[in-house]
């Protein structure tokens, strides 16, 4: 069975760095490749996968995850897949959640995703366009599944905001490093170190910073200040740019390896 | 149940509909749409916002709106009387400007100095271009790029008012699309940016805002259909896309349960072909765009791809309200084909000489299905929520008049 998301934040606390968390979406390009994809992230250093569910109007994401999703819905990639997925890589020893905007999963049954999730032995869910106000029913599920439920806070949220937030969030917090939607950035915003430092004063879970990460120097000037390290747009673009599936499966983990020695540096 | 701002100390409004409308966004927004909520409702207690917008009510766009007897086309209705909201007669041309004048003046409250919109026929963004001349804002408009090619003109006319116009190249190239960019957009700019949504859906408290600046037009039509008839009407006709105009009209009559609340979607190519946006017809509760509403989607929650000859009326989702007010029965839907919808905008050319917009068109088609069952005793206003300049082409080429020749048929 793979570790729980605080089993790998306890682990990489105790070696004093941020965990690397990697997302890519299920089913792209298509459902056996992505499985490989993700399997070769964790080989070499992703301490955590996103395994995004593809939706077709994913109004968070930039122009890299919008072309992969994209594809992803072309091959098929429906729940199902997402969950089949999940329990594939989590067969292989990775610590998975699923990342999804939160109609698919109303759409499938919260009771009944919720519970699949648990079977496929995936470690909880990130919902970025669910609230805590419209999460009564996904609580319930989420705690009888036993899965972690990951909510996220922006630089523009206030202290009370965070607060409500983080109560009903578990495994780890998600702080959004800037305003806007998914994508690499030449610099991670400024705007991440407070907004960290300001969720560290009002709550004990751990803290991942993402959006805008993409280069093992940027890693490790987050890891700095956060718990968690979240790449996403960095790997799709990889793979969006790479000429065939071998070629990607290479940039993929040499990216991987990339950022995993950016958390471990200290600046 | 009520959610405590923080920013404010004031009370949020509730933004449910029942079980529909909330908020599903990032968490990016809530700061923005607490500061929306918060101006709302500062403003809509302060006489001095009411003295103003009414000022600008009158004197720029032109209200009230005239209540206009149709005995012509009421023929066509059998017999039943009918009676036209002339939301066409506004400036720009539609409804619209009632929401964007208020949502304008919200934006220089809010200190803010650039707003986005997004559109589909063109209609919205035209308004919302305007508005933004008039109040010296920044505007830039998303529009599926679809759209910017069989609206050309209304994309001159963005432009001629300062505005910037994005064509929007990704998914389906829709009005759907349009509004995931303006999202985006508004989620990176929001400290200085409004987004100004143009119609009754979206995350709280677009739905009810919207409603608000529109509702002049129900409280006007009943004062006038009552002046004009000394009764009240059997009902009430619009047609709703998102269903701005629909609830600006429905809300003057809410309280009246005599009189019956009819909304009229499109129905396309027919809802047996798939190709329609009928959200009540084949749509399922689900969240699209922030709001839980109807939405058009398959079985995994992707939506699905509306249709309609209407562009105004193209959209997987409707505003949250409506769906409520579905369920409760206290207001009914149907869908009006695109052929029967053209059908109505030909008998209202002929026998009133006023050309509708094709949204509006279907409520007419509509009345004229109504007006039958109602028979020569039924009184019915209809809301006719835009004019029909902008469907010249379209319509020229669904009744085979040829343009640039004096010989069309």
């Amino acid at each position: 069975m793979s570790r729980t998301l605080s089993e790998v934040f306890d682990d990489t606390r105790s070696h004093d760095r941020a965990a690397l968390i990697g997302y890519l979406p299920a089913g792209f390009p298509d459902a056996r490749r992505a499985v490989e994809l993700i399997t070769d992230m964790v080989a070499a250093g992703v301490d955590i996968v996103e395994v995004g569910l593809p939706y077709s109007d994913p109004l968070m994401d930039g122009p890299d995850i919008q072309a992969a999703v994209d594809q992803a819905l072309t091959s098929g990639a429906t729940p199902d897949v997402v969950l089949d997925t999940v329990a594939q890589v989590v067969a292989a020893g990775a610590t998975a959640l699923v990342m999804s905007y939160w109609n698919p999963i109303e759409r499938y049954g919260t009771d009944r995703f919720a519970d699949r999730m648990a079977s496929a032995g995936g470690a909880g869910v990130i919902t970025p366009d669910l609230t805590p106000e419209e999460a009564g029913a996904w609580i319930s599920a989420t705690d009888r599944a036993g899965l972690d439920r990951v909510f996220l806070v922006a630089p523009s949220s206030t202290d009370q905001r965070i607060e409500t937030v983080a109560a009903v969030t578990s495994g780890f917090l998600y702080a959004a490093s800037t305003m806007g939607v998914t994508g690499t950035r030449t610099q991670v915003s400024s705007a991440a170190p407070g907004l960290v430092r300001r969720a560290r004063a009002l709550t004990d879970l751990p803290i991942a910073v993402g959006l805008g990460v993409s280069t093992g120097d940027q890693a490790s000037e987050v890891a700095a200040y956060a718990d968690g390290v979240i790449v996403g747009s960095a790997f799709v673009r990889r793979i969006l740019r790479a000429p065939d599936h071998e070629s990607a499966r290479a940039g993929v983990r040499e990216l991987a390896a990339e950022l995993a020695e950016g958390v471990r540096r200290h600046p | 149940m009520a959610i405590d701002s923080a920013a404010a100390g004031r009370t949020l409004l509730d933004g449910h509909f029942g079980p529909y409308g909330g908020r599903f966004v990032p968490e990016a927004l809530t700061a923005a749409l607490d500061e929306l909520d918060d101006a709302f409702q500062t403003a809509i207690t302060d006489p001095a916002f009411a003295l103003e917008l009414q000022a600008l009510e009158r004197d720029y766009t032109g209200r009230p709106s005239p209540l206009t007897p149709a005995a012509r086309f009421s023929e066509a209705c059998g017999g039943a009387r009918v009676y036209l909201k002339r939301e066409d007669l506004n400036h720009t041309g539609s409804h619209k400007i009632n929401n964007v004048l208020g949502q304008a003046l919200l934006t220089k409250r809010m200190g803010k100095t650039r707003v986005i919109a997004e559109t589909g026929a063109g209609q919205h963004g035209v308004a919302a271009a305007t508005a933004a001349a008039l109040m010296g804002l920044e505007c830039t408009v998303y529009m599926g790029e679809e759209d910017t090619r069989r609206q050309a003109l209304n994309v001159a006319r963005m432009k001629l008012l300062g505005a910037e116009v994005i064509p929007v190249t990704i998914g389906s190239r829709t009005l759907k699309d349009a509004i995931n960019e303006a999202m985006r957009d508004w989620v990176s700019s929001v400290e200085r940016t409004h987004y100004l949504l143009g119609t009754v859906t979206g995350p709280s408290p677009f739905p009810t805002m919207v409603r608000y600046f529109h509702s002049v037009i129900g409280r006007e039509a009943r004062e006038q259909v009552l002046d004009a008839t000394g009764r009240l009407p059997d009902a009430v006709a619009a047609c709703v896309g998102g269903g701005s105009n629909a609830i600006g009209l429905f809300s003057g009559f809410m309280d009246d349960p005599g009189v019956q609340l009819r909304g009229y979607e499109a129905g396309g190519h027919g809802i047996e072909t798939g190709r329609h946006a009928s959200r009540f017809s084949t749509g399922a509760p689900g969240v699209l765009h922030g709001a839980r509403t109807y939405v058009m989607q398959d079985e995994w929650g992707q939506t699905l791809p509306s249709h309609s000859i209407s562009a105004g009326m193209d959209y997987p989702g409707v505003g949250p309200e409506h769906a409520w007010l579905h369920d409760t029965g206290r207001a009914v839907y149907e869908p009006v084909n695109d052929d029967e919808a053209m059908e109505a905008f030909a008998v209202l050319c002929r026998t009133e000489g006023i050309i509708p917009a094709i949204e509006s068109a279907h409520a007419l088609a509509g009345a004229m299905r109504l007006g039958r069952e109602l028979g020569p005793d039924g009184l019915i206003v209809v809301n006719l929520s835009g004019r029909g300049d902008k469907d010249v082409e379209t319509a020229a080429r669904w009744f085979g008049i040829e343009l640039g020749t004096a010989e069309g048929r």
